[in-house]
């Protein structure tokens, strides 16, 4: 039983990170200092604009991706895999 | 060969596969009816996901509204893709391993209620219907541009199609005939979009095209548009808000939340054979719709610069840099029949001006120039996607496949809403509370009717809908966030939650969602009955109502959490099952009891 709490606590700080990550790239840098961002550019694009409309969704693929694959190791390393 | 015959073609061969597919893959049973049986691969089942999502408000509405309202509409580019962050991370890999066919059954399981299940239901339907409305809405506008009608006509056909389509296949036929649609939708809308960024600026990614310079090497794209937009009174398109931030920030969170509570969406994650392939699959799934996703920017805002640039010609203030009417292209012809675009001369001299003429710093030298008033006096954002071809001299080949993908996206979207709304009906309400003893074929009898009778109440408010598809559907998202989302998150992650917070929770989340719309936009939508009116002094924190999901899901949060507190803790066995669902070992293969 606490190997399995152990599991669900390591699963929180994983979730909780890539959360973390995710309300950046969108809320923080999309969003609410959008204007500071777009002071810079890349090529024709401001980088504001860019993180609110097409940054942060490769950044969310990336993470989902990246989450599957954390937790799949987490899974064998408590042993709660699937067969 | 003319655009009419080779739409009616592509459209034709399209629809003749679509409707071979899901003959061959038919549904025979309750089991294959609601979730495609099993084994479906992640990669299949993350295409698929992708046709069930992107529906068209996504394909039809989408860019129309980015070309619009510019940075101000990244709420729904990010809102739209965020949401399987939460999906793939708080949700999918728990409701696989329960293992069963609907949400509300999860719901009427971990709460230990009867109540909890129907108020479940309840509020997946609200959300659904006025999904599918959101739907009818852009089915509306394609088929009546394809077929050259009004749009209340074209809306009719596309209601008898959705029916025959969605009626007969069930999950599994929808499954394999989605993988087909995804193929058709994403391709018909890279195609164009590739074309017209190669036209603009040379280069052929749209994603790079939107922030490369203009072919001439005068300046980027972007700048441009922002010249444009702004000569002509309109506000800068790279830095335009929606609202005020605190509304985008609310906007985003809502159409975040509302996709990981969309039922159609998580029944797609019961459908995979593991745990660890619901992860995967909500990772395919998002990769297959960021193709999408990360073109519409490029569409919608080169879509605006053509549109800006057929109608003003030359420099603004010059008597023939306005287009004159008489010269006016064919497709703004076809349009103007859908009466989905409208002209007035208002100054009478049979010239086009298109300006912002809310704008008072630009109206004086609007009046200079012998202007009085925007004569563009409706250009229905619905309609930009169909049209941006046409406006970009596309073949016509090129404008087909477009009005093919558009209906491929709203058929696909609308089939999986109308399943999720029979299954909840059918087996939730009909087999699970009050009729246990009902068989199968009954209970695929009763799932039919069900889905007839949400075409045809979608039907009737897609003739006066809210808002344009995206509003729409930004609506049903937020009716999901406000009631689904927080009781299955809370579910999984807090032990403590019992049968009272989720009713309470649900229940609150959801009334504080719907009061909020019905007071700005009509009671049930119906023009005329909003209490508060639509305008935005009346706004609570200047939160436009296709936000308030945000704040709903927040009330819920809050409503359950005390509850919950107050009263008794889940009986020993409920805990048993949260600690269980939380470890990927010994799932099963889902079940219906």
């Amino acid at each position: 039983m606490s190997d399995r709490a152990s599991y669900w606590k390591a699963n929180i700080r994983l979730v909780s990170w890539c959360l973390v990550v995710w309300f950046i790239v969108s809320y923080g840098l999309g969003i609410i200092l959008v204007e500071q961002m777009n002071t810079i550019s890349i090529g024709g694009y401001k980088l504001g604009f860019w993180f609110a409309q097409q940054g942060s969704i490769y950044t969310f693929v990336v993470l989902i991706f990246f989450y599957a694959w954390r937790m799949n190791k987490l899974d064998r390393q408590f042993n709660v895999h699937e067969d | 060969m003319d655009l009419q015959t080779m739409t009616y073609l592509v459209v034709g061969a399209t629809f003749a596969l679509y409707i071979g597919i899901a003959f061959w893959a038919r549904a025979s049973t309750t089991g294959e009816f609601y979730v495609a049986g099993k084994g479906i691969h992640p990669v299949a089942n993350g295409m698929a996901t992708a046709a069930d999502w992107m529906s068209a408000a996504s394909f039809i509405s989408m860019a129309g509204l980015i070309a619009f309202n510019g940075y101000g509409a990244s709420v729904f580019l990010m809102g739209w893709t965020g949401g399987y962050v939460l999906l793939a991370m708080l949700l999918a890999p728990y409701l696989r391993k329960f293992g069963k066919f609907t949400v509300p059954e999860f719901i009427g399981e971990r709460y230990y209620s009867r109540t909890a299940r129907i108020v479940a239901v309840i509020c997946l339907i609200l959300a659904s219907v006025t999904y599918v409305i959101g739907q009818m809405k852009g089915i509306g506008v394609a088929f009546s541009r394809f077929l050259e009608t009004d749009y209340d006509t074209g809306l009719f056909i596309g209601m008898g199609i959705v029916f025959v389509y969605a009626v007969m296949g069930g999950m599994k036929g929808i499954t394999y005939t989605q993988i087909a649609q995804y193929c058709v939708l994403i391709f018909a809308y890279t195609v164009p979009a590739i074309f017209i960024s190669m036209n603009i600026t040379g280069v052929p990614l749209p994603q790079l095209g939107l922030g490369a310079d203009m072919v001439d090497g005068s300046m980027s794209m972007l700048d441009k548009l922002d010249l444009v937009v702004s000569d002509l009174g309109f506000t800068e398109y790279t830095t335009q808000i929606l609202g005020s931030k605190v509304n985008m920030f609310a906007y985003t969170l809502s159409l975040m939340i509302g996709t990981a509570g969309l039922p159609h969406v998580i029944i797609r994650f019961f459908t995979v054979p593991k745990v660890r392939d619901a992860r995967a699959s909500a990772g395919w799934a998002l990769v297959f719709i960021a193709i999408l996703y990360t073109t519409a920017p490029a569409v919608g805002a080169m879509a605006r610069l053509n549109l800006m640039e057929t109608i003003q010609t030359g420099p603004v203030g010059e008597v023939s840099a306005n287009l004159s009417y008489d010269e006016r292209p064919q497709w703004f012809k076809n349009w103007e029949k859908t009466g989905l675009l409208q002209y007035e001369d208002k100054n009478g001299d049979g010239r086009i001006q298109y300006y912002n003429d809310k704008n008072e710093a630009f109206a004086s030298k609007a009046e200079s120039f012998g202007w009085k008033g925007n004569e563009m006096v409706k250009v229905d954002r619905d309609i930009m996607v169909l049209a941006n071809p046409e406006i970009a001299n596309l073949p016509n080949w090129v404008i087909a496949l477009v009005v093919a993908g558009g209906l491929a996206a709203a058929l696909s979207t609308a089939a999986g809403l109308l399943l999720a709304i029979a299954s909840s009906i059918s087996h939730d309400l009909l087999k699970g509370v009050f009729t246990p003893s009902i068989s199968e074929k009954n209970e695929l009898m009763a799932g039919r009717f069900a889905m007839a009778g949400a075409i045809a109440l979608a039907g009737y408010f897609g003739l006066h809908p809210p808002d344009f598809a995206a509003g729409t559907v930004a609506i049903a998202f937020g009716l999901a966030a406000s009631s689904i989302f927080p009781a299955l998150m809370m579910g999984i992650f807090n032990k403590r939650a019992n049968r009272a917070g989720a009713i309470w929770g649900m229940s609150a989340g959801i009334g504080v969602t719907m009061l909020y719309v019905f007071q700005h936009k009509g009671i049930m939508f119906i023009p005329g009955t909003d209490f508060l009116g639509s305008m935005d002094p009346n706004w609570f924190f200047g939160i436009s109502p296709n936000a308030f999901g945000a704040v709903g899901a927040v009330v819920n949060f809050a409503v359950a959490i005390g509850i919950s507190k107050m009263t008794s803790p889940p009986p020993e066995h409920i805990q048993h099952l949260v600690e269980d669902i939380r470890v990927p070992s010994g799932a099963g293969a889902a079940t219906g009891h």
